[in-house]
């Protein structure tokens, strides 16, 4: 289900810029990207939403208390407001939704997804699919080890891993701004592995938020 | 010559120079030797001799000289508590007194108040030989007369070395001050390479990075976040005057000016990953120069300008290449080690300096291009952003020294080590300055 989505979103996102030739290409990559992807999430969906909070509880971004906009208003609609006597409103705003999660954390050096920030990853990018208003900045950052600049690069590298994920659950492109800050600016501020490893993320920022 | 005999290394410890600041935040750097080399050269410099208004000098010549040759690692100067007498440059020196004391060379002068400006005189004898080696009156203004100084100070090292000083330059470098609501607040400073005259350049709430020097040392060229994103800039130092170069769409980032000032080395990533552009400054015109699906940055110049050295991790790592700028070919320059990264180009061209990363530990190691050797030549863990001094003899760099940021520099030879203390926050990213035009 979510697959074939994703497959359809791109191919329409390319189709008035792009000759076939590279549309068949992006099919023949974009297919089983979403296949593989998309058998992953029903599996760890299936095992409850607790295993997720593992990641990065005590780093968790502090974003501005939530202010009800114009845009936010349309996103309410959608959002199907009371289900299961849980969250009214935005479920950006809502505390036990997985898209008050908004940092995926990376291996050194390395910026594929690791299985336990897929979840998180995919449920912003059905938001942004189902919310075509909503735009978000991916900040792409690293520990402090190794040379700046190569960070920069790292960081930026990070934030389109995350970015080519949420666009394989629906999100456009044009939503999705990537900013990389290499080591310029991190959350620990120590010099060991956990410092590291809570600064090798890439934060969800959706701007006014 | 006599270095090459030394076997060991002593510590001096020495404090050389505080350097403070009036008003407005400006950051403070002090200079200390950790290490220098024994067998250094004996040198003394008598107090210049002051013919003015004021009991006491503007600027004490002699003592800016003697901490200026202190610092390079290669002379001992006597203190001078010391001295048996204190001529100048027009007393009769007896070559006797410093002979008792060990002393190879001597300099005396005389710094002389003038109608506007200022007068400085001095000579440079060999004691042992009792003759005078060279001797020069300079006139500069109050403002130059550490400028002054600074010059003197190469005029005696390149006489009694035979190699050219770097005295008179300057280093321009990044500062990170949390103020006390815990808001960072960074700053380009250029000061003086011997720390003193620390100056703001630009100040700014966003992260600044990887300043680099136009070769008339009259411009640099920095990364910006101020928009919100990375974009380069190139500002006159003195003027403040500057324009937006690059604001490309993702990575706009690591400037490295040509060596003959008409083009900007530097890294963009709108092309899909980060690869290496040459931009003209006069035409505009951007030409791309690496392609490939990996992180391609931090270029650095040859010194003839045929060939950009740049980190990519084409290969799994980042490590060095090599790429010709007329025909593209690209070479792998290192081997050793998981992580080479930032390389500095010697002036002489013969040596790369880069950021070494083995077994966790982030050094500064230099390559022989000639034969192909490496030498790491520090014992920190988390150095980075190596910048050659203009004549070769110094590497300075950044690291982390008791969970602070700090300049630490170290010759070429692994022998000599400076570390340059920030009085408050911490410092980063040097770049040394080209020879002054």
């Amino acid at each position: 289900m979510v697959a074939l989505y994703a497959v359809a979103i791109i191919f329409e996102d390319n189709k008035e810029t792009t000759v076939m030739k590279a549309l068949s290409k992006l099919l023949v990559t974009v297919v089983p990207l979403a296949l593989v992807f998309g058998c992953a999430t029903t599996d760890k969906t299936a095992g409850g939403d607790e295993d997720m909070a593992g990641a990065g509880a005590e780093t968790e971004i502090v974003t501005p208390p939530p202010s009800v906009t114009e845009d936010t208003m349309g996103a309410e609609a959608i959002a199907a407001p009371g289900q299961d006597g849980g969250f009214m409103g935005d479920p950006l705003d809502d505390p036990d939704s997985l898209l008050s999660k908004r940092v995926i954390y990376f291996d050194f050096d390395r910026s594929e997804i690791k299985d336990e920030f897929r979840d998180i990853i995919e449920a912003h990018g059905q938001y942004l699919a189902e919310n075509p208003g909503v735009r978000v900045v991916l900040e792409g950052h690293t520990d402090e080890r190794g040379t700046r600049e190569y960070n920069m690069g790292l960081g930026e590298r990070r934030a389109k891993s995350v970015r080519r994920y949420m666009s394989v659950q629906g999100a456009s492109f044009s939503q999705m701004d990537v900013v990389s800050y290499g080591e310029e600016r991190p959350i620990a501020m120590g010099h060991d592995e956990d410092a590291w490893a809570e600064n090798r993320r890439v934060e969800i920022v959706y701007p006014g938020r | 010559m006599e270095l090459q005999n030394l076997k060991h290394f002593i510590k001096l410890w020495a404090l050389l120079a505080a350097l403070l600041v009036s008003a407005g935040g400006q950051a403070a750097l002090t200079i200390e030797i950790t290490q220098g080399v024994q067998g250094a050269l004996p040198i003394a410099v008598a107090p210049f001799k002051w013919e003015g208004k004021t009991a006491e000098p503007p600027v004490k010549i002699g003592g800016v000289i003697a901490a200026d040759l202190h610092r390079s690692g290669r002379f001992t100067p006597l203190p001078v508590a010391d001295m048996l007498s204190r001529p100048n440059e027009s007393s009769r020196i007896n070559f006797g007194d410093w002979r008792i004391l060990g002393q190879e060379h001597l300099v005396v002068g005389t710094l002389r108040e003038l109608g506007a400006g200022y007068e400085v005189r001095f000579k440079l004898y060999d004691v042992f030989r009792a003759t005078q080696l060279t001797g020069y009156s300079i006139r500069t203004s109050g403002k130059r007369l550490r400028l002054t100084a600074h010059q003197i100070s190469d005029i005696i090292y390149e006489t009694i070395l035979g190699e050219p000083g770097a005295f008179a330059t300057r280093i321009a470098y990044v500062t990170e001050i949390r103020d006390s609501a815990g808001v960072r607040n960074y700053s380009l400073q250029v000061a003086d390479s011997d720390g003193f005259n620390a100056k703001p350049i630009l100040n700014s709430r966003h992260p600044l990075m990887s300043p680099s020097w136009s070769p008339d040392g009259a411009r640099l060229a920095y990364v910006s976040f101020e928009t919100g994103r990375p974009a380069i800039y190139i500002q006159e130092v003195v003027s403040g005057k500057r324009v937006l170069i690059s604001h490309y769409p993702g990575l706009n980032s690591a400037p490295a000016w040509s060596p003959d000032g008409e083009r900007l080395a530097l890294v963009l990533s709108k092309g899909g990953n980060p690869d290496i552009y040459i931009l003209d400054l006069d035409s505009r015109k951007l030409k791309r120069i690496t392609r490939s699906f990996a992180i391609d940055t931090e270029p650095v110049w040859s010194p003839d300008g045929s060939a950009i050295v740049f980190t990519s991790d084409r290969g799994g790592r980042p490590q060095l290449y090599r790429i010709s700028i007329r025909d593209g070919k690209v070479q792998r320059l290192t081997f050793e080690g998981r992580y080479n990264a930032r390389a500095s180009w010697s002036p002489d061209g013969k040596y790369i300096a880069m950021v070494n990363g083995d077994r966790g530990k982030y050094r500064i190691a230099v390559l022989e291009l000639a034969s192909g050797a490496m030498r790491v030549l520090t014992d920190t863990e988390l150095d980075e952003s190596p910048s050659f001094a203009p004549n070769g003899s110094m590497i300075i760099y950044a690291t982390e020294i008791g969970q602070k940021g700090v300049l630490s520099a170290v010759s070429v030879d692994g022998r000599v080590h400076q570390r340059l203390m920030l009085q408050e926050g911490a410092a980063r990213e040097p770049a040394w300055s080209p020879y002054m035009q």
